[in-house]
């Protein structure tokens, strides 16, 4: 908070070096602090927030966001359905990376269950969480330079987002809400094809065209201007506030779980953190700009060692059958039935998941009592502690710059409310 | 181990450390799961925070999740969720209360919990004194209850609508158009404890539920059991064993042969027969023809052959 530009009060003696008599100023006004709403209604608050700011002047003096207006109760809800009833919940977590969220999920399961998952299962995990990463950050970036008045990026960039919800829609029938992964692996196997097709993509469109893209901005003046060196946070601040993801790699700390506690196929996968300096709103634009190049290379190396076998799991106690399958066979059909109505049965415990989702730690704390629902499941957002520091994040800066600091974190409201 | 859940390397010294920074307010310290948790004294969490933190390099806190356990006596857990991102290390840390006692915040040792304090208190109405902000936070303004408690029903007990009469939002009652379904897996072989539905009425076994099936009884005990309930043999039919006692004989034939007091005479022994009887015999067999036989059935046309 070092650069953050010095509040002036109005009612100093001193006014520039200049002595001032404030109380008998002809013509002048005493200014009193203000208190706007930020939203909940606006097009930058990305989503329903509302903020109740307190100003003096243009200059924010106190921030309290007001969250919950996209509450939907989703823990509770998950409560009462099956384990695989509550899968597509998490899709409309955080709507703009919804495998990320299901990852986190399946892998919680699994961890109570003590089930592995075959290798293609895996690899199509870290395939598609990587594509959901490029398809959040396109998303993020877009919104981010439009926020600050850049309007050509976003809509090169939404082309690319567009080409990844055409890949999710070709591997499992949904453009957003993919309900894909599946406790023991994903729900099916992707046509020849289409890997081919999302490996070609990551070598020429996606490079080219967001490279073009970000061309426009990393060295724009008027971009610098408004992102550099607003609100920095420091690294003791960023651990004590809880932050994870970019925001945390802004600040300059190489914190992935991706690399630090591998899930999944991560831990055969060759790739960079990305970190920032100065923990401002530039670098961990910048930071998400290079997860993109990052993302991309893990997906080629998904793409190039792709093993071929079963995709998910074959216990059939967890996994249900395929179609095919049950035409054929009796005991097959008996699991369809058992595992579409009843569900399976997780042995009694609890564990805390966390992944690397594109926007930062997304954790999952599931207890389970042995039933076929989940007892409790928490849902860790990654938006809820980024959200609680916008208060010593804005202080001292300008209103026009809550833009620029909402759109750094990267906040959606799906997942934050829950 | 064979998932694929992110991978944390045991802290083989943690059981030690613990003991020598928390001492006598560590209550339980389990590894489940490969996850570690303790269970500490709920006075003392805040200086227990502030050990794990500087002691332990647990730098960051990622979670307090609250639970509801309604069976219990201290029926809430305050769950906190601490990671070390120099030693890479996960801790779980509970602590239990109930609706009246609060936990003591830990805001001063990690401003995040501000507001995941704020949710759990929401939530599940856990209070946290200490807490400089203790308000909702995800529930609407003016929200009553705490939802995620167990005894707080899916549906809630209020909806919303806007009124078109009072052109402001309103809040009624839930009505539900059908009621919430739900089903209840739980087998009656694997200790569902209660009766099933449908068998009521059967007035159980006797034994206390969830017993399953009563033991089967030996034959001598059943013939026994039957015998206890047998009815008793019907009572003998009365009868008649001499003419005499029917009233029938001679004495009553003479008596039946007196004209009546109206006139009528009591028909001779061939007269027993109604006139309809007799015509009938005079027109003899002439008099219907017996049915057609019916016309065998024509074999079905197209259909699957």
């Amino acid at each position: 908070m070092t650069d953050a530009p010095q509040v002036k009060h109005h009612g100093s003696d001193m006014f520039e070096g200049y002595p001032v008599d404030t109380a008998n100023t002809a013509g002048d006004q005493a200014v009193t602090n203000y208190t706007i709403n930020f939203g909940p209604q606006h097009p930058a608050a990305h989503g329903v927030l509302r903020m109740v700011m307190e100003l003096d002047g243009e200059i924010i003096e106190r921030v309290d966001p007001h969250v919950g207006l996209l509450h939907r109760g989703t823990e509770k809800l998950i409560e009462h359905k099956t384990y695989l009833q509550a899968l597509p919940y998490f899709d409309r977590l955080d709507y703009c990376s919804p495998l990320g969220m299901e990852h986190s999920y399946v892998l919680a399961i699994e961890k109570l269950l003590d089930l592995e998952v075959p290798d293609r299962g895996q690899y199509l995990r870290v395939l598609f969480a990587e594509l959901t990463r490029i398809c959040n950050h396109m998303l993020n970036i877009g919104a981010h330079v439009m926020d600050v008045g850049a309007m050509t990026p976003n809509l090169w960039v939404f082309e690319l987002r567009e080409d990844c919800l055409n890949f999710f829609e070709r591997a499992s029938g949904a453009r957003m809400h993919s309900a894909y992964f599946r406790p023991g692996g994903v729900h099916q196997d992707v046509p020849e094809k289409l890997l081919v097709d999302i490996g070609e993509w990551c070598e020429t469109r996606l490079p080219r065209l967001f490279g073009d893209a970000m061309s426009l901005v990393v060295d724009n003046r008027i971009f610098k201007q408004r992102n550099v060196d607003i609100a920095t946070v420091s690294k003791e601040d960023t651990l004590a506030w809880g932050f994870s993801g970019p925001m945390i790699r802004g600040a300059g700390i190489p914190w992935d779980l991706r690399k630090s506690q591998p899930y999944d196929a991560y831990a055969k996968m060759d790739f960079e953190i990305p970190v920032g300096t100065r923990g401002d709103c530039y670098d961990r634009f910048m930071v998400r700009v290079q997860e993109v190049y990052q993302s991309a290379k893990i997906i080629l190396q998904c793409i190039n060692q792709m093993p071929t076998g079963p995709v998910a799991s074959l216990d059939r106690k967890v996994v249900p059958p395929k179609r095919g399958e049950m035409k054929q066979s009796m005991e097959s059909l008996i699991h369809h039935f058992k595992l579409y109505t009843e569900g399976f049965h997780v042995p009694a415990g609890e564990v805390y998941v966390a992944t690397e989702s594109p926007k930062g730690e997304f954790g999952v704390y599931l207890v389970s009592d042995g039933t076929n629902k989940p007892y409790r499941c928490k849902i860790r957002p990654t938006a809820f502690s980024h959200l609680q520091a916008m208060d010593f994040m804005c202080k001292g800066h300008m209103l026009a710059d809550t833009t620029a600091i909402i759109g750094a974190i990267d906040v959606v409201f799906g997942e934050c409310d829950r | 181990m064979a998932h694929n859940a992110p991978l944390v390397a045991p802290r083989k010294t943690l059981a030690a450390e613990l003991k020598k920074a928390i001492g006598k307010d560590l209550l339980a310290h389990d590894f489940a799961a490969d996850e570690d948790s303790i269970t500490v004294q709920r006075d003392a969490i805040a200086g227990v925070m502030v050990s794990l933190r500087d002691g332990l390099e647990y730098q960051q806190l990622m979670e307090i999740a609250g639970v509801d356990y309604p069976e219990r006596l201290e029926r809430f857990e305050v769950v906190y969720h601490l990671l070390s991102v120099t030693r890479n290390h996960r801790l779980r840390v509970r602590v239990s209360t109930d609706e009246a006692t609060p936990v003591p915040s830990i805001v001063p040792v990690w401003p995040v919990a501000g507001w995941l304090e704020r949710e759990v208190f929401d939530m599940y109405g856990v209070l946290f004194s200490g807490n400089p902000d203790l308000r909702r936070i995800l529930t609407d303004y003016g929200f009553e209850g705490h939802p995620q408690r167990k005894d707080f029903p899916l549906t809630g007990y209020v909806e919303l609508r806007y009124s078109e009469e009072d052109k402001r939002v309103v809040q009624e009652p839930v009505r539900l158009a059908q009621d919430f379904r739900n089903f209840d897996f739980l087998s009656p072989w694997e200790g569902a404890d209660y009766v099933l539905p449908g068998d009521e009425k059967a007035g159980g076994t006797g034994e206390a539920p969830g017993k399953g099936a009563p033991t089967p009884m030996t034959a001598k005990e059943v013939k026994a059991a039957d015998d206890k309930t047998k009815a008793p043999p019907p009572p003998t039919p009365k009868t008649t064993e001499k003419p005499a006692d029917t009233g029938a004989g001679n004495k009553a034939n003479k008596a039946a042969a007196k004209p009546s007091k109206d006139g009528a005479k009591a028909r001779a022994d061939g007269e027993s027969k109604t006139p309809a009887t007799r015509k009938a015999e005079k027109a003899g067999p002439k008099a219907k023809a017996p049915a057609k036989p019916r016309a065998p059935r024509k074999p079905k046309t197209g259909g699957d052959a």
